[in-house]
């Protein structure tokens, strides 16, 4: 006699991609790209770990931190602003405004960061330590930039009333975008400041 | 063909097909000279041959891409050309000048050329690929600016498209890059900086984005889906491109002088540059699955797949194969790069131009529907033969790479062979590939017969699902 096998619950909410395929496509050619640079970092280091010790030691951990706490504390803000969208709550806009705030404490952070080590004579030829720390971080930070301008495109749209919750594909799109970007800095800060 | 003007599109489409069998002619010479190496000396030396192959190159894609423009700008844009007038004036001029740089190469030694167009006045020849005389530089600056001009104004009268806009954008781009052709420092690391601006920002940046946008174009018309969804792959597509490729340039900066950290950046990011072909596999084959309507001229469509495959495996696939700094480091400047340089011009540049020549020239020779099936059937043999003949042609000069790489490049001790000598073991590669050159050859002219059969597609099996207002 067969087995009677049950069928399995179905899930209460269904499969779905929160913004554009195509913008999923450029996030993975995106996290591609990192990903290869941080392989490449790790092999350097494993080359020349004195030197990757040496470069670490000049970095400012604590302005790697803030930077840090700014960027999730801006993730944090747009994903509230997702949720209240999607529920068509108030403040959405003001909420996307903080993340743009919140993550200029990186921005300014970072480019401080820069200017102090650029005085004191450090630059993308250095060594390959601060050839990976520039590029990795620069690369990064027009990153940041970008989702910021994304993140202010949102909030003047949202304002505006373009987007009211019904189609949320162009808000969770810029969003994911944001997370992403955000991801990227959570692999790259204990790599850079803590690890290397 | 909605707008009369876009008719002009004709001559410089047949032009082009002309300058390719040229082209073709002269890749025959030079795989000839590579195994008989006093073939036609002095007449035509090898470097003569070499010029003569890559500028023919160079300038009938030119002529390709101006015509896809003058084809596809006012349909688009859903408004007459600008300047039907210029557009013609711009062909002779082009037509004429290039004719004559050809022929001076030809029939006129090198420095006499150089000395009777004045390039001392200011110096700009003698760079590989760039070899044109100055005048010539500035002749294609002249016919360019002209023809953005012209392009330009049509599209600002009328509608504005994605794929219009990223195709000015990349032909925009690559007037400007033009210019760096003009700049000659004499520090040979500038030199090579500068020259790399022009030729590798060009092949590998906004080329990209006038074969994305034709790609674009054909697709949409052949499939019939959606405009928004075609837009949304190219605008990912291009980004990528543009991503990966600017940085990318710093594959070319391994051994040229430049800091030591583009050996890193170099690496990494043209080691993505496949990427964007690959999209635009996914893309072309997505959007042919997913297509409304069966088009009648399906050599067109077989182009469009063609082109998307091909330039994955030409740029992309063998791109990547010595694009690692460790890897170029005992492959650089190898027959490697030969093979490379051969699929990924075949399969990104030539077949994208005769893929809008496969759809366009039938619609402008009053075959709205394509060509009769006979003509069809007659093209797809030139398309097979022409690129079976350069997968051959490729995998003929990477193994002749791969021999040259271990004969001459990989022995660290005195056991290494020199040049000469390695070229002599490697030869049989060279007959090999200028067999499969002959086949080239052969489907160029099965190509060419096709457009002279008669008669046109029917409409008939036009419609596949709910027409859209783009089909």
């Amino acid at each position: 006699m067969p087995m009677q096998v049950s069928a399995p619950t179905p899930s209460i909410t269904p499969r779905h991609l929160p913004g554009d395929l195509a913008v999923w496509f450029f996030i993975f050619a995106e996290l591609a790209v990192f990903g290869i640079l941080f392989i490449g970092f790790g092999v350097a280091r494993s080359l020349d770990p004195d030197t990757f010790a040496a470069g670490r030691q000049v970095l400012h951990p604590w302005t790697g931190l803030i930077n840090t706490i700014g960027l999730i504390t801006a993730s944090y803000l747009v994903a509230t602003a997702v949720q209240r969208l999607r529920h068509r709550q108030p403040g959405v806009a003001l909420l996307l405004w903080g993340a743009i705030g919140a993550s200029s404490a990186y921005t300014f952070g970072k480019l401080w960061e820069y200017a102090d080590l650029y005085g004191n004579g450090y630059n993308l030829g250095t060594d390959t330590f601060f050839m990976f720390y520039f590029f990795l971080t620069f690369f990064h930070f027009m990153h940041v930039v970008l989702g910021q301008i994304i993140l202010v495109v949102l909030a003047v749209k949202v304002k505006r009333g373009d987007y009211n919750g019904d189609d949320m594909n162009g808000m969770e799109s810029g969003a994911s975008y944001w997370h992403m970007v955000d991801l990227v800095w959570l692999v790259m800060f204990p790599m850079l400041y803590v690890l290397a | 063909m909605k707008y009369e003007s876009q008719r002009v599109a004709m001559p410089y489409f047949i032009f082009a097909l002309v300058l390719f069998a040229g082209q073709i002619l002269f890749g025959l010479i030079l795989g000839l000279q590579y195994v008989v190496g006093d073939f036609l000396f002095p007449e035509i030396p090898f470097n003569v041959a070499r010029m003569v192959h890559t500028n023919l190159l160079i300038v009938w894609l030119l002529f390709g891409f101006m015509g896809a423009t003058y084809y596809m700008v006012p349909e688009e844009a859903q408004t007459e050309l600008h300047s039907p007038l210029l557009a013609w004036i711009l062909f002779w001029v082009f037509a004429v000048a290039g004719t004559l740089t050809i022929l001076g190469y030809l029939f006129v030694d090198y420095a006499t050329l150089a000395d009777v167009t004045m390039n001392k006045l200011l110096p700009t020849m003698g760079r590989e690929f760039l070899e044109q005389p100055t005048i010539t530089k500035i002749g294609i600056a002249l016919v360019v600016v002209g023809f953005l001009y012209n392009i330009m104004m049509t599209a600002l009268k009328g509608r504005k498209t994605v794929v219009n806009i990223v195709l000015i954008t990349g032909l925009i781009g690559l007037a400007v890059l033009w210019m760096f052709s003009f700049y000659n420092p004499g520090n040979l690391t500038l030199d090579k900086y500068f020259w790399w601006f022009v030729v590798h920002l060009w092949v590998e940046g906004v080329w990209e984005l006038i074969m994305g946008a034709i790609l674009a174009y054909v697709l949409i018309k052949v499939t019939g889906v959606d405009r928004e969804v075609i837009e949304k792959w190219l605008y990912v597509i291009i980004a990528m491109a543009l991503i990966t490729g600017i940085i990318g340039t710093g594959h070319h900066f391994f051994w040229i002088g430049p800091p030591e950290y583009w050996l890193w950046l170099g690496s990494v990011f043209s080691a993505l540059e496949p990427l964007p072909f690959f999209m635009m596999v996914l893309f072309a084959f997505n959007m042919i699955n997913r297509r409304r309507r069966n088009h009648p001229n399906k050599a067109a469509m077989l182009w469009a797949m063609g082109t998307a495959v091909m330039a994955f495996l030409g740029a992309g696939v063998w791109g990547f194969l010595h694009t690692l700094a460790p890897v170029n480091y005992y492959t650089h400047g190898s027959q490697i790069t030969a093979a490379h340089g051969h699929m990924a011009f075949y399969g990104a540049y030539v077949m994208i131009v005769l893929t809008i020549i496969s759809y366009a020239m039938p619609i402008m020779r009053g075959r709205p529907y394509g060509n009769s099936n006979t003509a069809q059937v007659v093209e797809m043999w030139g398309f097979w033969l022409m690129t079976i003949s350069m997968v051959f042609i490729t995998l003929f000069l990477t193994g002749a790479g791969i021999l040259q790489i271990w004969l001459q490049r990989i022995p660290e001790s005195g056991d290494a062979l020199s040049f000469m000598a390695t070229q002599d073991n490697i030869a049989l590669f060279y007959w090999m590939r200028l067999i499969a050159g002959c086949f080239f050859m052969a489907g160029l002219v099965v190509y060419f017969g096709s457009f002279f059969i008669k008669g046109q597609a029917s409409p008939a099996e036009e419609v596949r699902g709910p027409a859209t207002q783009e089909a």
